[in-house]
């Protein structure tokens, strides 16, 4: 808790620094992020962050400084070839996509490791610390990297804001937007100005390799959570800012703990409880879903059993033994115990001296469940001709879909009928 | 058999179009005239997508001219609307059916502006128009295929534009969808309206349309459709392949020529 505090009350300004520059980044990487997924581009983000360290040696070499508004111009004007490389390839070859962006990322970063490694054995004293390109330096963020990153930030949110509903079109359906007028080639060259631009501020915090995760993490996770485009965005940039912030803080109580990495592994744990979590789209609340289903399949498939024990002898509230022969042929013994207990549970049956004996509530059901099977199995043979003697099984599942407007509709159009294919009764 | 026609909508001059270097139209001259329902009929790839594409300057033309209501495209892009074919979007991106609607409006927003009130009544009318109004928060990828391709004309719809050209809008979609399509068509051409179909369907073409292209690589025929939908021609359309076309038509794009030197 101490630490806590002492984290947030921000009184060491490299803790700042740390923490304001990962923020500024992580939300800016996000919200274009965002856009490469949707646009199923995600790998750019890979591409131009290894690209950009030609750019990067480059303009160390001119100008002997390690200014990072002067590499930032370099790093982002060769992550910009890289793209257009890319793209030149596609367009003027039968090169595919994913060999074109093999191709260029690997080119770039060659040239890339050729060159840094020509400066670290030149002898020049200023390029120390050059390296921290490759694998970032969040723990180190100074205040000059904060302004870069702040304007920067400030740039690609703006940008994103302003053009949000463009980019929208074109990321959906590039063909209209040009139709209707929209200056695509235009927007299409912001749109990847700005990921640039993210790319690189985020390099300088997690390094070329994390970065791409940094894009694509945040927006995948965010997309299990909503199916509104502006609240995926805004979702993104929250998941970023948690991960910055907890980054920084980890780094800060265990000084062993690189910041970056730890960014990566935060987005990638609120991702891995989105894949799992989410509502509607989470594997573990389909997973449930899919049990209570279960559940009900077999409360159903009982009281319809019972109800149809009754109806052969006449008498339809008749007790049944646990040891009935019937029910035992149907049901496995676990499957029996279980749901008779979930249907006692819920006051379909009640226990007796002997057995059991379906309530009132449980005769209906049962008697519903039933009607909607033979209801069903009379709609295939007499709409979908369906020959008697196949109808049951696909009956047995439908008679648990079917909702009351269904069941309504369905006995109009066979006019209220009381006999099923198989000529047993139709239960009113 | 070309008819033209005076004081046309649409006006294709001499089109040369190449489909990766390999030319897909060859010289096609036509002229559509105004409140015309216009079927463009064809077998697979005959180039009819190409065509649509080509007059909304979605793909380079190698020669001639396309002129709409007498001007270029770019001075008459709010009064022509284009709904493409549903297959060529993602379905699963994250947007509801409003969203998309309201895309339809983009262009008379202008840059930076989020769509108003009037706007939304636009789309919402235009869904409405379409019979999908109660699905206007639905997410797109829980729509029917006729469900999107009823959406996508709604989008088109909310321009209020004087032309309309879909690419396939019956391609997989239901029977009801297509007559509700039809009839909206139909109203639009009664109002006076332009309007150009790709249609692959020959047994609807008469009933549908009262303008029939017929093209395959070149133009057969342009006219009424009581004139131009005759066995003889639909022969010439679907049935003799013009190997000697398709084998020159390999050579241009091995050679890498331009179809045309120089235009």
């Amino acid at each position: 808790m101490e630490t806590l505090i002492e984290f947030f009350s921000f009184k060491y300004p490299n803790v700042k620094y740390v923490v304001f520059g990962t923020i500024l980044l992580s939300i800016s990487s996000s919200a274009v992020g965002c856009f490469t997924f949707v646009k199923k581009k995600s790998l750019i983000g890979d591409v131009i962050s290894h690209a950009v360290l030609p750019g990067i040696c480059i303009s160390f070499l001119i100008s002997g400084s390690k200014d990072p508004f002067i590499l930032i111009i370099g790093a982002f004007l060769s992550g910009w070839i890289s793209i257009l490389v890319m793209n030149k390839i596609i367009q003027n070859t039968k090169i595919k996509e994913d060999a074109a962006t093999g191709f260029s990322l690997s080119v770039f970063f060659g040239i890339g490791i050729l060159l840094l490694t020509f400066i670290q054995h030149s002898g020049n004293a200023a390029q120390s610390g050059l390296d921290t390109f490759l694998f970032g330096k969040a723990a180190a963020l100074v205040g000059k990297d904060l302004i870069a990153f702040g304007m920067i930030a400030i740039l690609v949110l703006g940008t994103v804001l302003a053009l949000y509903k463009e980019f929208k079109l074109i990321s959906f359906d590039p063909q209209f937007a040009s139709v209707i007028g929209l200056p695509t080639k235009t927007l299409e060259f912001i749109l990847i100005s700005i990921t640039v631009l993210a790319v690189v501020t985020g390099i300088q915090a997690v390094g070329v390799v994390l970065i791409a995760a940094m894009l694509i993490t945040p927006a995948a996770a965010a997309r299990f959570w909503t199916n509104a485009f502006h609240k995926m965005i805004l979702l993104a940039a929250f998941f970023g800012v948690i991960s910055g912030v907890s980054g920084a803080f980890i780094s800060f109580t265990a000084p062993s703990m690189p910041t970056g990495p730890w960014m990566v592994m935060v987005l990638s744990i609120i991702a891995l409880i989105s894949f799992f979590f989410a509502p509607g789209k989470g594997i573990l609340i389909r997973q449930y879903k899919r049990f209570v289903i279960q559940r009900q399949l077999l409360e159903e498939n009982l009281l319809k059993a019972f109800y149809k024990l009754g109806e052969n002898e006449n008498h339809p509230k008749r007790e049944i033994t646990t040891n009935d022969d019937k029910l035992k042929r149907s049901f496995s013994s676990n499957q029996l115990k279980k749901g008779l207990k979930k249907l006692k549970a819920d006051g379909y049956i009640i226990a007796t001296k002997s057995g059991w004996k379906l309530t009132q509530e449980g005769f209906q059901k049962g008697k519903r469940i039933t009607r909607l099977h033979r209801l069903w199995e009379l709609y295939l043979t007499k709409y979908l001709r369906i020959a008697p003697d196949h109808v049951h099984e696909d009956a047995e599942t439908i008679e648990h879909v079917i909702t009351p407007e269904l069941e309504k509709r369905l006995q109009e159009l066979l006019d209220f009928p009381t006999s099923d294919a198989h000529q047993p009764a139709i239960p009113p | 058999m070309i008819i033209q026609s005076e004081n046309p909508a649409l006006e294709v001059h001499d089109l040369t179009v190449s489909y990766d270097k390999k030319p897909v139209l060859w010289g096609v001259d036509f002229t559509i005239p105004k409140g015309a329902l216009c079927g463009v009929i064809g077998p697979n790839g005959a180039g009819k997508s190409t065509l649509i594409k080509a007059i909304m300057q979605l793909i380079d033309i190698d020669s001639g001219y396309i002129k709409l209501f007498d001007r270029e495209l770019d001075a008459v892009r709010k009064k022509v609307s284009y709904v493409p074919q549903r297959e060529s979007v993602d379905w699963d991106f994250p947007a509801s059916v409003m969203d998309v609607v309201l895309m339809g409006r983009y262009a008379n927003l202008g840059l930076f502006k989020s769509p108003r009130k009037a706007d939304k009544e636009a789309a919402l009318k235009a869904l409405e128009l379409v019979g999908m109004e109660s699905f206007r928060k639905r997410q797109i990828s829980q729509l029917s295929g006729g469900q999107q391709q009823r959406i996508f004309l709604a989008r088109s719809l909310t321009q209020n534009a004087d032309m309309y050209l879909l690419d396939e809008p019956f391609a997989g979609v239901d029977a009801a969808t297509e007559k509700a399509i039809v009839e909206i068509l139909k109203n639009l051409a009664d109002e006076g309206k332009t309007i150009i179909v790709v249609h692959h369907n020959l047994q609807s073409v008469e009933n549908y349309f009262d303008w029939v292209l017929l093209l395959n690589l070149r133009l057969i025929a342009s006219g009424p459709t009581k004139k131009v939908f005759t066995p003889a021609l639909l022969e010439e359309t679907y049935g003799g392949k013009l190997t000697l076309l398709a084998e020159v038509s390999e050579l241009v794009k091995k050679g890498e020529f331009k179809a045309r030197e120089k235009h």
